[in-house]
């Protein structure tokens, strides 16, 4: 498999294969279907896709934080430093979670407990993996607080998350989910609540802690913006599978597949001027419960082929470093290729 | 004249703490056919600046003309009348539809209001339909039968519904998919051009405004810091808070967001119970002087139709103004 990184050491996560099925009374829906990812240390990987495409599941499944029921793993195998996590029982998972891996959510406002200070929350997170009295868990806390840019530390660290604004609670969690020096951290759209000045604050944060401390980094959006700012390697995800693989400068520069076309068309920017009509995505994601035969994107795709209506394409190696499922950019591909030999 | 004309309208909120002044002498002009961008975080009272607009929220001063008529001091018959030439989209597409009624109801409510009569209700609302992208036959369904962005169109058509000459789109797009983003968006622009209403569009999503709009109008904490023409504003931005907006927007072209050197503004929106004296964005300015902290800059013309309310503009001799290196902690 071709997964190309600039750093080139071992994956310290491995993903394969994995399977996610969501247990309903419609029947059993392939949420997660058939994903293989890898995260070395010091990397940032972009999952992006749109709502339901299985970009959150794949997070929690890693986490093994998966709502159960409905959605379980049902296949597959998720590695981190060599150990199958999906293995472990829950009490070692619990080591391995907060300590090892950490994730940031989306809401910070529903991640923090209410009635509980946010200093007692991180002493919590600290004391619970690492053996330190409360004294020194707590000049720990307050050094966190620092470290992610809170003023004032010393007397926020008393304060309850009402008392806090959406940006400063997101910087909270992630003080929490570095606490304990992770190896990887996963963070799950984690400034989509924010306002933009906000954003790009915490966007910064982040990309500093990173290299400060090689950490893995995992983020999931469904922001091309963001992916752009931060991302070494981008995964495009719809309808449950990985459908492009690519270095974040070769992926904006020739997307691939049509469905990575379409996104990057459909997002204004400065460079498409005004008056310009953006690129539409026609329809609508299909209902797992509906897919189509062939390939799930074959309804909203311009240059879709017969062949695309009867088989389903599988992820190829078509370019150097990356990948794509799309019959249609391996036909292009090979036109080029054909054009230059002769 | 223009269509929509907004002189000096207040808001205000008396809260528990204290007064809110949520939206503070704002003024504008809605020219037909055009769209106007309003752009600013969250608080800066854009939505309650389009809700005043159309009397949704009670002004505490100002007035605003809608095709001369003054609108804040209508009475409810002639209030009801205006609603034909103002319509409303909002954010959420699934909490502003009923979902007891049908489409058909939905979409034909505003026509019932209007007293049209039952077969014209229909064959409006057919019509209204088609130019929404809808098939016909979704007029008997029910909103959760639809997806997020087809209820987005939904309530375009019901805003369309009575052929007004503006709407007021309050983050039309935010709740929706990137891709299905951009069907919306291209509706909106085909609507414009084939009916020429005029559209205020509020979002906090600068490269969505950008892309639509004619005129951007840029607030904080209330009050208008800048306006001018879309381009103009872009690729020169006058107001620091504008040039930090815009840093700020994360660019969808990995080179370019790389290269540039990005000065990420510092701080957080100030209390708009107490907000800070003199300029109200001198708390997070990196060019912020003694004046800033001591007088409130008023929106003053700069140039062709560009009006800022900062006492050093950026336009004039960036270079010259010294920038205060702020680091928070």
């Amino acid at each position: 498999m071709i997964m190309g990184s600039k750093a080139g050491p071992a994956p310290i996560l491995s993903i394969e294969n994995l399977q996610v099925s969501l247990f309903t009374r419609r029947g059993v829906l392939p949420a997660v279907d058939g994903l293989s990812l890898t995260v070395s240390a010091g990397e940032t990987l972009a999952i992006v896709g749109e709502s339901g495409c299985g970009k959150s599941l794949t997070a929690l499944a890693i986490m093994r934080l998966l709502p159960n029921p409905p959605a379980k793993i049902v296949g597959g195998a998720v590695r981190f430093m060599g150990r199958d996590l999906a293995a472990l029982s829950e009490r070692e998972m619990q080591r391995v979670r907060g300590k090892d891996i950490s994730m940031i959510f989306q809401d910070p406002m529903t991640s923090l407990n209410p009635v509980v200070a946010v200093g007692d929350q991180l002493i919590e997170a600290i004391r619970r993996h690492t053996d330190v009295s409360r004294h020194e868990a707590r000049d720990r806390a307050i050094e966190l607080l620092r470290q992610v840019r809170i003023p004032d530390a010393e007397r926020r660290f008393n304060d309850y998350p009402h008392q806090m604004s959406g940006g400063m609670s997101q910087r909270v969690m992630i003080a929490m989910a570095i606490a304990c020096g992770p190896k990887l951290l996963i963070a799950d759209e984690p400034t989509t609540a924010l306002d933009v000045t906000i954003q790009a604050q915490i966007i910064e944060l982040m990309k500093e802690l990173q290299s400060s401390s090689d950490m893995g980094l995992i983020i999931i959006t469904h922001d091309l913006g963001v992916v752009a700012e931060v991302a070494d390697r981008v995964a495009v995800m719809y309808a449950g599978r990985k459908v492009e693989e690519a270095p974040v400068e070769a992926l904006f520069e020739r997307p691939l597949h049509r469905y990575t076309r379409g996104l990057l068309g459909a997002t204004p920017s400065a460079q498409r001027r005004r008056g310009s009509r953006l690129v539409e995505i026609t329809g609508n994601v299909p209902a797992l419960s509906d897919l189509p035969q062939g390939c799930a994107f074959q309804n909203r795709c311009p240059d879709v082929l017969d062949r695309c209506r009867a088989e389903r394409p599988q992820l190829a190696p078509l370019l150097p470093h990356r990948s794509a499922a799309c019959f249609a950019a391996e036909k292009e591909l090979s036109r080029d290729a054909a054009t230059i030999g002769a | 004249m223009p269509l929509l004309s907004v002189l000096s309208l207040c808001v205000q909120y008396q809260s528990a703490q204290g007064v809110v002044r949520a939206v503070d002498d704002v003024s504008f002009d809605l020219e037909p056919g055009e769209t106007v961008g309003l752009v600013g975080e969250s608080g800066c009272g854009k939505s309650t600046l389009g809700k005043a607009i159309m009397r949704l929220v009670p002004t505490s001063d100002g007035r605003v003309f809608l095709d001369g008529d003054d609108v804040t001091r209508m009475q409810a018959g002639a209030l009801k009348a205006s609603r034909k030439s103002m319509q409303m989209i909002f954010q959420d597409p699934c909490g502003s539809l009923n979902p007891r009624h049908d489409v058909g109801t939905i979409v034909g409510q505003p026509l019932s209001v209007a007293g049209w009569s039952r077969r014209d209700i229909k064959d409006r609302v057919i019509e209204l339909m088609g130019q929404v992208g809808l098939p016909a036959d979704a007029m008997r369904r029910y909103p959760h039968e639809f997806s997020g962005g087809q209820r987005q169109r939904l309530g375009i058509a019901r805003a369309l519904a009575l052929k007004p000459k503006v709407i007021i789109c309050d983050e039309p797009v935010s709740a929706l998919d990137v891709s299905v983003r951009a069907q919306v968006i291209n509706l909106l622009e085909d609507l414009q051009q084939a009916t020429g209403v005029s559209y205020l569009f509020i979002s906090h999503d600068l490269s969505v405004v950008e892309h639509i709009s004619d005129r951007l109008i840029v607030m904080y904490l209330g009050r208008i810091v800048e306006t001018g023409r879309s381009e103009d504003v872009w690729d020169r931005p006058a107001h620091p808070y504008t040039e930090a907006l815009l840093a700020a927007a994360p660019i969808a072209d990995p080179r370019t967001a790389r290269s540039r050197t990005r000065s990420v503004l510092q701080g957080e929106l100030p209390s708009p119970l107490n907000p800070p004296p003199g300029c109200s964005f001198n708390t997070r300015c990196p060019y912020a002087q003694a004046l800033c902290r001591e007088e409130r800059p008023m929106l003053r013309d700069v140039s062709d139709g560009r009006k800022v309310a900062c006492h050093y503009d950026l336009l004039e001799q960036p270079a010259a103004l010294p920038r205060v290196a702020r680091v928070a902690n």
